[in-house]
């Protein structure tokens, strides 16, 4: 009956989203409703073919073939994120890379969007949802909840996904930074999320454990969170239901506030609270001990959740808000750094006793560095948070560093050590293809980053030393173009960071693209580029 | 306007007074006398059941883990 249901589900959806297409307002929602009806028509020819073949058993043991697919998505959406990046640093650098044939499509207005989007959301999305899932059924000792639906999770997300990317080129957005998908991508979301919160929460009632172990507690925090940003952040109503443009409830500072609101916790829950509970899981089980203190772990989580909430109002310094909630963001901001780094020292401390693996496990080097990088991102990120320090950073590439710091840095690194250790794992291989590639990939990354961080340090105090310049009679010394001028060799400097951060990601993916499917399977001992000097 | 008041008075005064005890509810909650056991063994929990789940049989053996280390 089920399958029937199904059937009549998918050849409604599509001719539904055929007649939607045909009277589309706009060619975003036009391109979108096709894309639904090609999915749907796929899903209702794949759904007959399935009525009334014989049912496998139950499956019981893990269920891994989701997370297979998550780490080739993380992997995909990770080299076209840095690749769409690499590319609008040298647009912005070189400006005749916005090429006239693509104006509308190919400029750096609609790419940047598409940057954002696909590194936070497609490839640290995908990484939250894949990890996640590997890590709540080990320490649940428990198979996923709901059978199929954690493959709903994972296509209805990439789907999502596609829509997101889609719509900007085309140029459906509703202008919102980080939150730019259209009403009808924003409801499909949270279907999707729904239904993630229910096999992750399912999976967890059903454990097995007496406890809940920490990471699940983050990924939980995460998860609720989004969710809860994700909706009031969107409340919107469509001009049509045929058009993807859609209007705001919330208007002026109240808009602002709600956007920022969203912005900041999307930074504390989505990039901090999940990817620490890959930290939590993925430290202890590649040092091999278990994580340094338990009982600060339970701090670092609830302080982490009870003050993240509140420092959004740091971004609107200056500005229609009014100064007492601007006070409250800041002073939260800098309380916020006591839990981080609490966190941090709880993940570099899970290595005492190990300390020579930094020097002999390339993968426990990755770690240690994004713990690094996340430790010096949320002291930079209170520090700029400061009213005065704000003054001279607002607006500048200053911002645009930090943010990279903890995005390449932290999220990026602490994710391809993830992926290292799940491949071989994953693919049932005895080790990764070469731990040398391993190495090369860390150095490239951390001098790309390096490259990245230091020459936006370099030009946004420049600019904002620039904008503040006055003479001896008050007058602006410099205007807005001459501080774009001034900021070319610092561009070039960063797109070449981008460069060797991306090529890093390459190196990545061939390697673990022939640790699962290459022939030879060496053991992990045999190719290992570190043996210590004894 | 009334709903903001009201609203604006409760987060002041009671909604930060529960907010407050339960945060540092959470402080002696996780320093509470026992619980260093408890701690140890929830540490230990990412070196269990790394390839299979626990079966229905092991449902009683839960409490003594932690021996089998990563396999």
């Amino acid at each position: 009956m089920w399958d029937q249901m199904k059937v009549v589900a998918f050849g409604v959806i599509t001719l539904l989203a055929a007649i939607a297409a045909s009277w589309a307002r706009d060619l975003a929602y036009q391109v979108h409703a096709l894309i639904v009806m090609m999915v749907s028509a796929g899903m209702f020819i794949w759904s007959v073919r399935q009525i009334d073949e014989p049912k496998p058993p139950q499956p019981t043991g893990y269920m891994d073939g989701v997370i297979r697919y998550g780490v080739i998505a993380t992997a995909f959406w990770g080299l076209a994120g840095f690749l769409v990046g690499t590319f609008i640093a040298f647009q912005l650098a070189f400006p005749a890379l916005n090429f006239e044939v693509l104006q509308g499509i190919g400029n750096f207005g609609r790419l940047r969007p598409l940057h954002t989007s696909a590194v936070i959301f497609a490839f640290g999305g995908n990484a939250l949802i894949c990890t996640s899932f590997y890590v709540v059924q080990r320490t649940s000792a428990a198979r996923l909840w709901g059978g199929n639906l954690a493959w709903f999770v994972f296509w209805g997300y990439n789907l999502f996904i596609v829509l997101a990317a889609t719509g900007y080129l085309l140029g459906a957005t509703q202008s919102k930074e980080y939150a730019e998908p259209e009403w009808y991508v924003d409801i499909w979301l949270t279907i999707v999320w729904v239904a993630y919160l229910v096999v992750f929460l399912g999976t967890i009632v059903k454990r097995k454990e007496p406890h809940i172990y920490v990471a699940n507690w983050f990924y939980l925090a995460f998860i609720i969170t989004v969710a809860m940003l994700h909706i009031v952040n969107n409340l919107a109503v469509p001009v049509s239901i045929f058009g993807s443009k859609s209007v705001q409830l919330f208007a002026g500072v109240q808009d602002a506030m709600t956007q920022w609101w969203y912005g900041h916790n999307a930074v504390g829950f989505f990039l901090t609270a999940g990817f620490l509970g890959m930290m939590y899981y993925f430290i202890p089980k590649q040092a091999e001990r278990p994580v340094y203190s338990y009982k600060l772990s339970i701090i670092h989580f609830w302080a982490l959740i009870f003050l993240y909430i509140w420092a959004g109002p740091h971004h609107l310094h200056y500005t229609a808000l009014p100064d007492w909630a601007s006070t409250l963001g800041m002073v939260f901001s800098i309380i916020l750094w006591m839990p981080s780094w609490g966190g941090m020292i709880n993940g570099l401390m899970t290595l005492s006793g190990a300390w020579d693996k930094i020097r002999t496990d390339p993968i426990i080097r990755m770690m240690v560095i994004s713990l690094g990088f996340y430790g010096m991102s949320t002291f930079e990120g209170p520090m700029m948070s400061i009213r005065a320090v704000n003054s001279l950073s607002h607006y500048t590439d200053w911002t645009i560093g930090h943010v990279h710091s903890g995005a390449l840095g932290w999220n990026g690194m602490i994710t391809f050590a993830a992926l290292y250790f799940l491949t071989p794992r994953l693919w049932n291989r005895a080790g990764l293809y070469s731990l040398r590639l391993v190495n090369w990939h860390f150095w490239l990354a951390t001098i790309g980053i390096v490259l990245y961080a230091a020459s936006m340090w370099v030009t946004g105090i420049m600019e904002g030393l620039m904008w503040r310049e006055v003479d001896a009679q008050g007058f602006l010394v410099n205007s807005f173009a001459d501080t774009v001028d001034a900021k070319f060799p610092m561009y070039v400097v960063r797109g070449l960071g981008g460069v060797l951060y991306l090529s890093g990601a390459i190196i990545m993916v061939y390697n673990l693209w022939m640790t699962a499917f290459g022939k030879a399977q060496p053991a992990a001992t045999t190719d290992n580029a570190a043996i210590p000097a004894e | 306007m009334e709903t903001y008041s009201f609203l604006r008075e409760m987060a002041d005064s009671w909604a930060l007074l529960l907010l407050v005890i339960f945060f540092v509810g959470t402080w002696f909650w996780a320093f509470r006398p026992g619980s260093r056991d408890l701690h140890d063994d929830a540490a230990d929990v990412v070196f269990r059941h790394e390839d299979t789940p626990a079966s229905e049989k092991d449902d009683d053996d839960n409490n003594t883990p932690g021996s089998e280390g990563r396999s």
